[in-house]
């Protein structure tokens, strides 16, 4: 089921395991007895309409959301028993919004999981200028504040935030959701090579299954809070459930379309 | 000349006074800061006490500031009265410390409103991140939600500052001292050099501080480290002015408590409060002068102990005091008051000062002599065909209620005005029968006359002289002013503080009020 994408250290990264887990919010299951199991160094994308539940699924495992059923496991280790905080710390973090801290440059921002670790103010320095390399975002950005940032700017930073304390694990939640097609490429193009660099696991929520389907090795399908479409990219496309499929159709249809306008065009 | 030493009088009043109501303003700010925090901590936690909490401050709101102050005294003399029973010691319950409660109260809805509003005003996706990087609750608290919530906060505390020194004026009708001193007496004594030297005086220390704080907030969220310095330091300047003030005029303080002179917040009450101060010196005995009291805290006040004397007049302490409301003769209602009041309240009347103040109605001379009228009596036969000009409560109290009971008098019309403009309606022509008060220095001055109560409608008001339970000694000490002061040299010392041209301070007309006392003295000795 898995292609092998061979990470640089595969050792380090981790393994999530979801065990028949659920959430409920107002009387219904917005996660409903869910089991997935990711091994160590995937890179998987979640994907499903508005609403099937991608977003909680993701959150459960950085202890964002808390199971009402079931549990969610690190490397084997029921999370539940951790600290929520200290958890978080070592699982890199970002979400749509992003949310960089308006009032801390973007060096802070940066920083800012290395200084919760209290870690040295010199390496985290160093750290600092190597992850903007890394999103390729020139170092003099470094005393920059969120404000004089454009989006694609701005998620590159959210990247380097998440993956500055070195995780094993990497969570993104529509990273590049807000931005023009030409910087989501050239981001994701980025992204797939720093998770083979890294050595991580990378779990990316994206309602674009072109998104999911070109990227990721491995793609779940969510819908009503239920797994309906888990396993390669060539997998999904072959799928006959009808969720999956209404998901596929949509893009295809589209390419369609412009290829009429195209032919239209020409004439 | 005379406006030069108005303005120059105004300014000297006022070191002691600014550093006094900054130093109330602050502590009350401060003590209105102490309590919103764990509010707004406990409405972080518990959004269901938003509602509740923010309704009840703003019901505080809307309660008029003077009267706010004015309803802490007399639940801190029942706080006081509780501990001096329970615990052995009492509380103050003029001056400071009510100021000090009622602003702070008064300050509490802008800081929570801020503070509240402030925290919301986070992004979500900011407090997301937060959480999602592994801060704790207090780490998210302090290191993002309050250093993005701090403009919002801090203007609230600006707001809450501005109202603070604002209000603060008011804390002289509880004794406090502060700019107020400045604009009560003035507005009572139309000396608008005072008026106007206090009020730019508090607009002013009102647009600092609001500055000072503007300057420190911007500065601390753009990183200007200078700007925030400089905001800081105009606020720590301000206040070390204060304590270095108050250091110098403690120290020679300390050799024990003067006697404490009251007066309420009128003109004949200012001049009263000096004659009575001057006289106290002249004997050696230390003296300060608190003006400008609610009528309903003065008498209190001198119960508990917070003055030490003052003058009252017999007609409300009648009703204040003992609580009667029915219009007893002259003689009894004086005879009661000198038996009661040292019973139940451990208050001595010192001396009939001579005169009365009284409620009374009056016409122009002209009129009163054309229409043959002297008394009531005869006024209520021509009455339906005349204008009343009153002032605003009299329709209201129980002096109209008898007139009409007694005399069955009624106008053809009747309109209430401020005192000053009821005074010019009589003689601009648009009123033929005013209410007065039978000391006012206007009466002699404008040729009116005061018409006599051959029935006896009218409760008396003579000016009595109070002397509170701490000082007993003050009643012999000030005995020889007993009868002293007659109705027209009363008037006159009015008049010399009411007028507009030659105006006289109130200590100037309480100096020839004693020489007037002192002359007619002579004969007999």
């Amino acid at each position: 089921m898995l292609k092998t994408m061979s990470p640089a250290s595969p050792n380090t990264a981790a393994m999530i395991d979801f065990a028949g887990v659920t959430v409920q919010r107002a009387g219904t299951s917005i996660i409903d007895n869910v089991s997935l199991s990711l091994p160590a160094g995937s890179f998987v994308a979640l994907t499903g309409a508005s609403g099937a539940g991608k977003t909680t699924l993701l959150r459960l495992a950085n202890a964002m959301v808390t199971p009402d059923a079931g549990r969610v496991s690190i490397d084997g280790a029921d999370i539940a028993a951790a600290d929520a905080a200290r958890l978080r710390r070592g699982i890199g973090y970002a979400s749509q919004g992003i949310g960089l801290f308006p009032h801390w440059t973007v060096a802070e921002n940066i920083a800012a999981v290395p200084w919760l670790l209290r870690q040295d103010r010199a390496t985290t320095a160093a750290r600092v200028a190597t992850l903007l390399d890394l999103v390729e975002l020139p170092r003099s950005f470094a005393d920059r504040f969120p404000r004089q940032l454009s989006g694609g700017q701005a998620s590159r930073v959210g990247l380097a935030r998440a993956l500055a304390a070195a995780p094993r694990l990497l969570l993104l939640d529509e990273p590049f959701g807000a931005l023009d097609p030409e910087t989501r490429a050239s981001l994701g193009d980025r992204l797939v090579a720093l998770h083979c660099d890294q050595g991580l696991t990378t779990v990316m929520v994206t309602h674009d299954l072109a998104d999911a389907l070109l990227r990721a090795e491995r793609v779940v399908v969510l819908d009503k809070g239920r797994v309906v479409g888990d396993g390669s990219p060539a997998a999904m496309v072959a799928s006959t459930h009808p969720a999956v499929m209404a998901l596929i159709a949509s893009p295809i249809d589209q390419a369609q379309r412009l290829a009429a306008l195209r032919g239209s065009g020409a004439q | 000349m005379i406006i030069d030493a108005r303005w120059s009088r105004a300014i000297a009043m006022l070191p002691a006074r600014q550093a006094a109501h900054l130093g109330v303003s602050a502590a009350a700010l401060a003590l209105a800061i102490i309590v919103a925090v764990p509010l707004i901590m406990l409405m972080v936690a518990r959004p269901r006490l938003r509602a509740p909490v923010l309704a009840a401050a703003a019901v505080v709101q809307t309660i008029p500031s003077l009267a706010l102050l004015a309803l802490f005294y007399p639940f801190l003399l029942l706080v006081g009265g509780l501990t001096q029973r329970l615990a052995g010691f009492g509380v103050p319950a003029l001056g400071l410390l009510p100021s000090l409660l009622a602003l702070a109260l008064y300050a509490l809805l802008p800081l929570v409103r801020g503070g509240i509003d402030g925290l919301a005003s986070v992004p979500p996706e900011t407090l997301d991140a937060a959480d999602g990087i592994g801060m704790t609750r207090r780490q998210r608290l302090f290191h993002v939600e309050l250093p993005l919530a701090a403009p919002i906060v801090v203007g609230g505390l600006r707001v809450a500052a501005v109202w603070t020194i604002g209000a603060a004026t008011l804390a002289t009708t509880v004794g406090q001292k502060s700019l107020g001193d400045l604009i009560f007496a003035g507005l009572q004594i139309e000396d608008w050099a005072l008026v106007v030297t206090g009020c730019i005086a508090a607009a002013l220390l009102a647009i600092i501080v609001d500055m000072a704080l503007w300057r420190a907030e911007t500065g601390l969220a753009e990183r200007r480290w200078k700007k925030a310095a400089l905001g800081g330091a105009m606020l720590v300047a301000l206040v070390a002015g204060v304590v270095g003030w108050y250091w110098d005029g403690r120290a020679p303080a300390a050799a024990g408590r003067p006697v404490v002179v009251g007066a309420k917040s009128f003109g004949e009450q200012y001049i009263l409060a000096e004659l009575i101060a001057a006289r106290l010196r002249a004997q050696g005995v230390p003296v300060v002068v608190r003006s400008g009291l609610g009528s309903a805290v003065a008498f209190r006040a001198l119960a508990a102990g917070d003055i030490d004397v003052y003058v009252d007049y017999s007609g409300t302490l009648w009703d204040n005091a003992l609580g009667m409301n029915t219009v007893v003769p002259r003689a009894q209602m004086l005879a009661d008051l000198r038996r009661e009041l040292p019973r139940r309240h451990k208050v001595v009347v010192a001396a009939s000062l001579g005169f009365e103040n009284a409620y009374a109605l009056a016409m122009r001379r002209a009129d009163a002599d054309r229409l043959g009228i002297v008394s009531l009596a005869d006024l209520a036969v021509r009455a339906p065909r005349l204008r009343l000009a009153s002032d605003t409560e009299f329709q209201s109290r129980a002096e109209w209620q008898s007139l009409q009971a007694v005399y069955g008098l009624r106008f053809a019309r009747m309109t209430a005005f401020t005192p000053t403009l009821m005074v010019r309606a009589l003689t601009g022509g648009d009123a033929d029968v005013i209410t007065a008060f039978s000391s006012d220095g206007r009466i002699a001055a404008d040729d009116l006359v005061l018409l006599t109560d051959p029935k006896g409608a009218l409760p008396a008001y003579d000016a009595l002289l109070l002397v509170g339970p701490r000082r007993p000694d003050l009643a012999a000490r000030l005995q020889r002013l007993e009868g002293a002061i007659p109705v027209a040299a009363m008037r006159e010392a009015n008049w010399q503080v009411d007028r507009d041209a030659d105006k006289q301070t109130p200590g100037q007309a309480a100096a020839w009020l004693a020489r007037m006392i002192e002359r007619t003295r002579k004969p007999p000795g």
